[in-house]
């Protein structure tokens, strides 16, 4: 961070006892619930590294189950995440899982959903409750979520930076950053779009309906 | 005027020049980087303020044990003997102290914290600035400029050494904390810049090698009384500053021995639990109990 606001350093407020621990893993949980939009039925979860070693003494399993389910990291209710979990009927599991040359807080989250899809996000903890995401349904990216960002999934990259550009500018938002990131062929991928504010659900419609090449995006 | 600095030494030139404080030089600088309002700004910090106190109020009325059950209700005990009259710390220490414990209770068992600068530290500016404010009869304006002064030394360590044990140690996070908090109640009570840059460089002298060595990794013993030792020391950096003593080695210079020797600390030191504490017959005893 080479611009750092008051806020990194007294903030972020959040559920203890550990910003990479439980705050960051939150985070992380968090992110992948704005990519999900039918009901969970279970939800497991494989950690890595330090994650994995000390997970229930610092409360990582509640918090990035929590965040899974929308509960952010100032949230109280994170450490009741197990019974609410329990209540709304969705069924989870740790795993303890060696995923290679990673963060040593990293954790692979994969959701099962009732219309039987699954959703797959990998993400670390890098520190200070800073996260990253490096890998979305077998895509590896780099998200942070510092900004609002639109994930969408394309089918093809012509005319994908354009159309993006258009209904952004002409709806006054700035793009911050664009990435782009390849799937198993050049005709499926990733494009992450860093904007300086969050857009509307009228704008995220127009993304969704009328740039060519758009199957889904998300916002988080 | 943009405000910025990325030194001690320049934050001094730009407070002496505009003739203005480090909290108003910090409020300043992030209401143009961020492109927000004044009011904004405070409303923020309020926020976080609220949490501090909060959390102060329900650790110290905690009985209950952590996650791991190695810590939970000190504060209370603490503050009992303190109202025995029979404490051999002054007062402001004992509440400084305790409050710090209580916070720390409260992020061990899963509560609301605000880090600052990490969740490891928590207890630090509650416990030393923000009670120091109360205890003072002071307005939450004034507490919050504190809290922007002490963010401004935190930046300076963010970006010049490093706030995270297992980078830097204990020193780095505790020891930044400290250095935030008496920068902080210097200017809460009336200090100059200079006065404050020398109560923060005072906090980082005492605790210079100060190794992060965690019983099982969790964030509950030594760190609770760890928090507590910072906050002692804010308050006596702070004492001594105000009374005229200036730091011999200048603030920029701290910061950055502090980030050498936090380099030389052993990994087994670093928030690794190999080390020191964690690795003693009780704590790997502790350990396994824990983790099974």
């Amino acid at each position: 961070m080479a611009n750092y606001s008051i806020f990194d350093i007294v903030g972020p407020i959040m559920i203890g006892p550990s910003s990479s621990h439980t705050a960051g893993a939150s985070r992380i949980g968090f992110i992948a619930s704005k990519l999900i939009r039918s009901k969970i039925e279970n939800v497991n979860f494989y950690l890595h590294g330090s994650f994995a070693k000390t997970y229930r003494g610092h409360g990582t399993d509640k918090a990035v189950l929590a965040g899974v389910l929308g509960i952010k990291e100032d949230d109280e209710r994170l450490r009741d995440a197990f019974n609410i979990a329990d209540k709304m009927g969705v069924t989870y599991s740790f795993e303890e899982i060696d995923l290679g040359d990673v963060h040593p807080n990293t954790v692979k989250i994969v959701v099962e959903l009732e219309n039987k899809a699954t959703v797959e996000v990998v993400g670390s903890s890098i520190g200070g409750g800073a996260i990253e995401i490096i890998e979305i349904n077998n895509i590896k990216l780099s998200i942070t979520g510092e900004n609002p960002t639109l994930i969408a999934k394309h089918g093809s990259l012509k005319g994908l930076i354009a159309g993006f550009a258009n209904v952004l500018n002409q709806n006054d938002y700035d793009i911050k950053y664009m990435s782009f990131y390849e799937g198993t062929s050049s005709s499926d991928g990733i494009i992450v779009v860093e904007l300086d504010r969050f857009v509307t659900s009228e704008i995220l419609d127009l993304i969704a309906n009328s740039i060519d090449g758009i199957k889904d995006v998300f916002l988080i | 005027m943009s405000y910025n600095f990325s030194s001690g030494e320049e934050l001094l030139i730009i407070c002496e020049k505009e003739k203005k404080t480090i909290w108003e030089v910090m409020l300043l600088r992030e209401v143009n980087m961020q492109r927000t309002s004044r009011e904004e700004v405070i409303a923020k910090m309020m926020m976080s303020l609220d949490v501090m106190i909060s959390s102060i109020e329900t650790g110290a009325n905690n009985s209950e044990k952590s996650i791991s059950g190695l810590i939970g209700g000190e504060a209370k005990i603490l503050e009992e003997y303190r109202q025995s009259g029979k404490a051999l710390s002054g007062d402001m220490v004992m509440k400084s102290v305790i409050n710090s414990m209580a916070v720390l209770e409260v992020n061990a068992s899963m509560g609301k914290i605000v880090a600052s600068p990490t969740a490891g530290s928590c207890g630090i500016l509650p416990g030393s600035l923000v009670t120091i404010g109360i205890e003072k009869n002071m307005s939450t304006d004034e507490i919050v400029r504190g809290l922007f002064t002490a963010s401004a030394i935190g930046y300076l360590f963010s970006k010049n050494a490093t706030v995270s044990g297992a980078e830097g140690g204990c020193q780095a996070e505790t020891g930044t904390a400290a250095a935030m908090a008496a920068a902080g109640l210097v200017e809460m009570m009336g200090g100059n810049p200079e006065q404050a840059l020398s109560a923060a460089s005072f906090t980082i002298k005492n605790v210079l090698g100060l190794v992060c060595d965690p019983i099982a990794g969790l964030v509950e013993c030594p760190c609770q009384k760890r928090n507590a030792l910072a906050s002692a020391n804010a308050l006596i950096s702070a004492d001594m500053a105000l009374a005229g003593i200036k730091t011999i080695i200048p603030f920029d210079e701290v910061v950055d021995a502090m980030y050498r020797v936090g380099k030389l600390i052993s990994p087994t030191l670093r928030e690794t639990a190999l080390g020191g504490l964690a690795v003693t017959k009780t704590g790997r005893k502790i350990t396994s109990i824990i983790y099974g």
